[in-house]
């Protein structure tokens, strides 16, 4: 299981409390993460990644053990501390007024 | 007793006002959605329970809410715009070529006889179609395929498609309009459309009387009399008696013929309610009194209505979608301001009242009215 820390607005949107962990098959990688959070909250689709050409949204960032992933592509292996459950994967909205 | 029901959509949330039938006591639910833009509410004319909402955020997107108890309970549907077909080009403000991009839902627009069928006006403009009850969405890509879609650019808000105004009677034809190409029609449902802006002048355009490209703001009619429309432009208010093909001009003696919101009493088709607003660089009412101008003659004559309003130091807008009309007797009259305030008249305008002052900035208004 990966270790997933979301922004607030998206907990809300996919109503869970504090961090959640989902199930991904080896290799680990970006994109098989990021699907496999789509996959286990369905509220959530659109809202990392554009439901038309499946980009990263603008104002959404990706970290990984302090690693800036992105704009890594969707093959790019997570680092062993994620894979592991050491330290969650972390997807934030950026800071932008509001 | 029938009830009220006031569906509010702000820049932080939604909010649901209800009442009975005197409109005097009003319980206020929300923020739904805390957090996110919700640019409009909708409920279904065919089940009153069933509910929409589009909600949105610059970081996250779009959602789709769809509640199927009167808004007690909610959940996210489908979120896939993607257009029809090569998306194309329209122009930015400064005429230089943008692909079309989704951004957001402007106007959700529920089936008189289904509430499973909805239509979606977005921005950068277009049409979509939902028959499933928002799980899935199809555009009606006749539209922007128009032959003129290359050259509509944005309003201040966008290139939004603002408006969906059905017909009582004939569910194939459709009056959209988009800020700023102006208003289309269709008589098949959505397959072909033609621009339907003759007698409009736009000052702001090198061809003011051009087919396309007038910033309309807002339209209304009244389901007994579907030919007459009734629209406020960026400047002007104006009036259809042949269902859009042609319009005149009737903002007669308004202090300011420029506004966003325009709506059409629930049981008289000559009458009309408008937000005067000072101007296009002003965005706030003249003289910082807060009117709503009533003519009970189909345009031309208008009567201030400002009992209960703010009339100094108002420095407020009403913006397009924010003023909504229930259908009781007396109707009553719900104005939304960006200062957070939604204002009630239960006697067709005579007299108003807050039923809340410190909302976010309001969006959009729909009133709801229940058995």
């Amino acid at each position: 299981m990966i270790r997933v820390h979301l922004p607030a607005q998206l907990r809300t949107l996919a109503r869970v409390v504090g961090e959640v962990a989902v199930p991904v098959a080896d290799p680990v990688t970006l994109g098989r993460l990021l699907d496999a959070i789509e996959a286990e909250y369905p509220a959530l689709i659109g809202t990392i990644r554009d439901r038309t050409n499946g980009a990263r949204r603008p104002m959404v960032r990706l970290f990984a053990d302090g690693e800036d992933l992105s704009d890594a592509a969707a093959t790019e292996p997570l680092p062993e501390a994620v894979t592991t459950g050491r330290r969650p994967f972390l997807v934030v909205a950026a800071i932008a007024g509001g | 007793m029938s009830s009220v029901r006031v569906l509010v959509g702000t820049v932080k949330g939604a909010f649901l006002l209800t009442a009975d039938g005197r409109r005097a006591r009003w319980e206020v639910e929300g923020p739904l959605f805390g957090g996110w833009e919700v640019y409009h509410v909708a409920a279904s004319p065919a089940d009153p329970d069933r509910l929409y909402a589009s909600q949105s955020s610059g970081w996250f997107g779009q959602i789709v809410q769809r509640s199927n108890d009167g808004g007690r309970t909610w959940e996210p549907v489908g979120n896939d715009f993607t257009y029809a077909g090569e998306a194309g080009f329209h122009q930015w403000y400064d005429g230089s070529a943008k692909p079309w991009t989704f951004a957001r839902v402007w106007q959700l627009s529920p089936a008189d006889d289904d509430p499973d069928v909805v239509l979606a006006g977005v921005e950068d403009a277009a049409l979509f179609r939902t028959g499933d009850g928002g799980h899935t969405w199809q555009e009606l890509s006749g539209l922007r395929g128009h032959g003129s879609g290359s050259s509509w650019q944005p309003g201040a808000g966008g290139l939004c498609l603002h408006t969906i105004l059905r017909h009582p009677t004939d569910a194939d034809e459709l009056l959209v309009a988009i800020s700023a190409a102006g208003v289309f029609r269709t008589t098949d449902g959505g397959s072909t459309w033609q621009a339907a802006n003759a007698g409009l002048r736009s000052g702001f355009m090198p061809e003011p009387e051009a087919e396309v490209g007038h910033c309309v703001h807002k339209l209304a009619r009244h389901p007994a009399r579907p030919d007459t429309v009734f629209m406020q432009k960026h400047w002007d208010v104006m009036r259809s008696d042949d269902a859009g093909r042609s319009w005149y001009e009737v903002s007669g003696d308004l202090p300011s013929d420029f506004g966003f919101t325009i709506g059409v009493h629930a049981h008289d088709p000559e009458t009309v309610y408008v937000v005067p607003i000072l101007s296009d660089e002003h965005h706030y009412p003249p003289e910082g009194r807060l009117r709503v101008y009533r003519t009970r003659t189909g345009g031309h004559q208008w009567e201030a209505l400002t009992d209960g309003l703010p009339q100094q130091h108002c420095f407020v807008n009403v913006l397009r979608d924010a003023m909504a009309i229930d259908d009781l007797d007396p109707c009553g009259l719900y104005v939304g301001t960006t200062g957070g305030q939604v204002y009630a008249s239960a006697d067709e305008g005579e007299h108003w009242a807050p039923i809340v002052r410190d909302l976010p900035r309001v969006l959009s208004v729909e009133a709801q009215t229940l058995p």
